[in-house]
Order: structure tokens, then C-alpha cells, then sequence
């Protein structure tokens, strides 16, 4: 992602030129205050908007209309609200809906749903409905459904955002067990401690920091500048 | 918005009724009401025999009398209407109990609590013997236009969805002592609704955005398309054929 600015239809500058490169199979925290254009960013690394200025790739491929459908294979986002993400009647067609749009049919569709709802531990709830799940249920039914594509960088909006504490664990379990590149916005800053090893800090439409998470969490300055705050009692060297 | 229950119209079991294709139910069902409704009110007779055979579909599928009762509540407001017509329609007039009545009037409101009920209480055995998700796959392997199954594939997703916005937006309201007892104090109701309409608005702009995410392209994915065999069609279209051939005996004989 090189120099990328983006402005809403009604003329609110979102990104101000953003340069951000993510390795194969790094982990990055992307972290910022509300309004800080970390949606907006991430909705750019799929081409759901198109940058103004600058350019975004996905593994030397540029994020341009002719390539949507390539790129959204490869870059899979869970958004923060599992009830925007499943609209399927049951669990299993909502987790077949991406592969089926990639032409998967039949045997080889059953085999991914399969694949990515064991994937999240989900296996036996195929059948179910999405409203008869648990909020951390549908959770990972979301990722479930994007891991069924099989993507190179899962992209993660909030994704420990209300969830009871066991339920966040094993969320975190499931992310630390895949092998893919994966960017994840947060407000949770343990958990991007835990999960991701750099994470990128952005305010205002630009990135203000890219550093090891431990680093960054322990700068108070920046974070104090930026509006981040740690939990109560939360001291990273010794969660560390 | 945790763990819901099953949809309150669908009465889950294992009767010969629950086990049959969706498609082949929703085609029985239509065709009777087309029965029903092309039958000549004056042909009072053919309502009874109308209203036997559901009572005998609803004893086959083991669907309580009070359950559907009770749903059968949503006509309430047609009967409201038709029970006005008889005072308000002109025409020659009959005495009734002290009552002057049209004669029109009475005949046109018969006529709508009749059709209306028998429509009402066929839908609802159609709706008790078959799970939402069924009835959507009927539509699909009937080839009902693809945006209508989508429309209604949403419908059944997101009604639970913002039921229970709605829900909580109440709760928040009553919560800060909102209490209306009067008509002027609606307001803060028909904020409600307006931001719920909003909400959902841009509920349906996230969800779009979601399937744009995972490669949607205007077309959702075809489910299984197994045809059900033809013993099964005959089996269920008897009911509306002996509709039909209660309606053509009505209109031969009124």
C-alpha cells in the first residue's frame, strides 16, 4: 500500500496518504483511535473502495476493478458485527456462499465448508441457524465463512470486541493456529500483544507509528498522544 | 440477540405433512386458495367442505386447533372490516336482532371471512408444517424469480435481527421512565421507529458490503435440486383438487 488517500463522496478526507507493507504470514496489529481511518484502510485492501491516490497490491496483484474478484479471494475481511456478515439461512450455506461465488460446486464445496467450519471448531453447528448461535458462536462462524475461501491475509475488525473472556481466548487460539498473513484493527491492546508480534498505529487518516508491539505499547508518550490507554493494572513487560 | 427459539409459526414434528418437499406443499397450498377464492360466495356449502378438508390436513400434520387459533388472530383486523360493511354498504336492507343491515353489506363481508379465513388457516398449516428455510429452498426449485427468494432469504435472516433492536430500543426508553399513555406522547415511539428504520438501512449498506467482501456478484448460490418424486406430488395436490372440484360444483349448482 503506497501513498494512499481516500475521500468519502461528501468530501471528508479519510486517508492521507498511507504506506503500509505487510510481509507473508506476519501478524500486525492495526491500532488508533475512533475515526482514525483503520476501517477505511482496511476496506481499501479489498477494493470495496478504490484509492484516490496511490496504489494498493495484494501479493503483486494491483487492487484494481478488473482483479475483484482474484482480490477478494485473497484478502478475506471479518467484519465486527457477525450479523452483517451472516445472512444465510443456516451456518453451512452462509460459509458456502464465498467458495460458491469462486465456482466451487458439489463435493469440493461440502470438502471447504467442512475445512474452515473444523478450522474455527464449528463443525457441529452446520446446520444451525446464525440467530441460534452465541454472539462468540457467530464470531467464529465470520471467520469460518472467510476461511472458506482460503485467503493470504485475514483482515479482522475488532474481532474481541463483546466477547466473554473464554470466548476471546479461544478466539485467539483459532487466530494463532492459522497460517495466514493477518491484520487485525483493535481497540484491545492485549490482545494485539498476544496475537501480533508489529503493529502499525494510525490518527487522523496517516500511520504515526510501525514498531514492535511491545515497543509501541510501552511508548506512553505516543500513546497518551494518540488517545490509547492500557487496562487498568495492565503492564506489558510483565504480561510479556 | 443471543440464542433465539424457533420461529413461532412453525410447529416442528414428523408428521406425513412435515416430511413432504416444500415445494410440492406451497404449490397445494396456492392452488387451493385460487379454489377458495374463485368459489361464488353465495355457495355456502362449499366453505364448509373448504374448512373439512383443512381440518383434516391440519389432523394429519397433529397441528393443534387452539395453536392455530390463536395465530389464526392475525385476520382480526379483515373481520373488523367486514363486519362493518353490512352498516355502512346501501342496497336493500334486512332486519336483524333489532339491526338494519345491507343486504350487500352482509354478503360482502361473508365473503371476505370465509376467503379469509380459509386463506389465513391454510397458510398457517403450510407455515406449521414447514421451516423457513424450506419454504425458501421451495421458491428456489419452484424458480420463483431470484431478487423475490433473495428478499425473502433476508426477510427471515434479519426480521430476528431487528425484532430485537427494536426490542432494546424500548427497554432503553422505558428505562428513562418514557411511560405514554396518550396519543401526544408518541413522539419518542415514532422517533424509535424512524431510527430503527435508519439502523437498518445501513445494516442492509454493511451486509452488502460483507457479501461484496466474499465475491458476491448478484446471485446467490442454487441449494440442492433433487425433484420429489411424483408420488408425492399426486399425494399432496388431492386436497386442492377436491377444492376445485368444489368450486366448479359451485358454480355449476349457485
Amino acid at each position: 500500500m503506497e501513498g494512499v488517500a481516500f475521500a468519502y463522496p461528501d468530501g471528508r478526507q479519510a486517508l492521507f496518504g498511507v504506506d503500509l507493507t505487510l510481509k507473508r504470514g506476519e501478524r500486525v496489529a492495526l491500532l488508533g483511535p475512533n475515526g482514525a481511518g483503520k476501517t477505511t484502510l482496511v476496506l481499501h485492501l479489498n477494493g470495496i473502495h478504490l484509492a484516490g491516490a496511490g496504489s494498493v497490491t495484494v501479493a503483486g496483484l494491483p487492487v484494481a476493478k478488473e482483479n475483484l474478484t482474484e482480490i477478494r479471494r485473497r484478502v478475506g475481511i471479518v467484519f465486527q458485527d457477525p450479523d452483517d456478515q451472516l445472512f444465510m439461512p443456516s451456518v453451512a450455506e452462509d460459509v458456502a456462499f464465498g467458495p460458491a461465488n469462486l465456482g466451487l460446486r458439489g463435493a469440493a464445496l461440502h470438502e471447504r465448508v467442512t475445512e474452515a467450519l473444523t478450522a474455527v471448531g464449528m463443525q457441529e453447528f452446520a446446520d444451525r441457524a446464525p440467530h441460534h448461535l452465541s454472539f462468540g458462536q457467530r464470531r467464529r462462524v465470520a471467520v469460518a465463512t472467510v476461511l472458506a475461501m482460503r485467503p493470504e491475509i485475514l483482515v479482522l475488525d475488532e474481532p474481541s470486541s463483546n466477547l466473554d473472556p473464554a470466548s476471546r481466548r479461544e478466539l485467539a487460539q483459532i487466530l494463532q493456529s492459522l497460517d495466514v498473513t493477518l491484520l487485525m484493527v483493535t481497540h484491545d491492546l492485549p490482545y494485539a500483544l498476544e496475537l501480533c508480534p508489529r503493529s502499525v498505529l494510525m490518527d487522523g487518516g496517516v500511520i504515526v507509528a510501525d514498531a514492535p508491539t511491545p515497543q509501541l505499547l510501552m511508548d506512553a508518550e505516543l500513546m497518551r498522544e494518540h488517545r490509547l490507554e492500557l487496562p487498568y493494572g495492565f503492564n506489558p513487560s510483565v504480561a510479556l | 440477540m443471543g440464542a433465539g427459539h424457533s420461529h413461532p409459526l412453525h410447529l416442528p414434528g414428523a408428521s406425513p405433512l412435515h416430511r413432504m418437499p416444500s415445494e410440492v406443499k406451497i404449490v397445494a397450498a396456492l392452488a387451493f386458495v385460487v379454489s377458495v377464492v374463485a368459489t361464488p360466495r353465495e355457495a355456502i356449502w362449499a366453505f364448509g367442505l373448504y374448512a373439512l378438508l383443512l381440518a383434516g390436513v391440519a389432523a394429519t400434520a397433529r397441528v393443534p386447533a387452539g395453536w392455530l387459533a390463536t395465530r389464526g388472530l392475525i385476520e382480526t383486523p379483515f373481520v373488523v372490516l367486514a363486519v362493518v360493511l353490512p352498516f355502512l354498504e346501501g342496497g336493500p336492507h334486512v332486519h336483524v336482532a333489532g339491526l338494519s343491515l345491507s343486504e350487500p353489506g352482509l354478503w360482502a363481508g361473508w365473503n371476505i371471512v370465509a376467503k379469509g379465513t380459509l386463506g389465513v388457516f391454510a397458510s398457517l398449516l403450510l407455515a406449521a408444517t414447514t421451516n423457513g428455510r424450506d419454504l425458501l429452498l421451495g421458491l428456489q426449485r419452484l424458480r420463483t424469480p431470484a431478487p423475490i427468494v433473495q428478499i425473502a432469504t433476508f426477510m427471515l435472516r434479519y426480521a430476528d435481527v431487528i425484532i430485537g433492536n427494536a426490542r432494546a430500543m424500548r427497554i432503553a426508553r422505558l428505562s428513562r421512565c418514557h411511560d405514554p399513555r396518550f396519543l401526544w406522547q408518541v413522539r419518542a415511539f415514532a422517533t424509535s421507529i424512524g431510527s430503527l428504520f435508519l439502523r437498518s438501512y445501513e445494516r442492509g449498506e454493511r451486509v452488502y458490503v460483507a457479501m461484496l467482501s466474499r465475491g458476491y456478484t448478484g446471485a446467490l448460490p442454487m441449494g440442492a435440486t433433487a425433484r420429489p418424486p411424483a408420488r408425492q406430488w399426486a399425494t399432496a395436490l388431492t386436497i386442492p383438487a377436491a377444492a376445485a372440484a368444489v368450486s366448479v360444483t359451485a358454480w355449476l349448482t349457485t
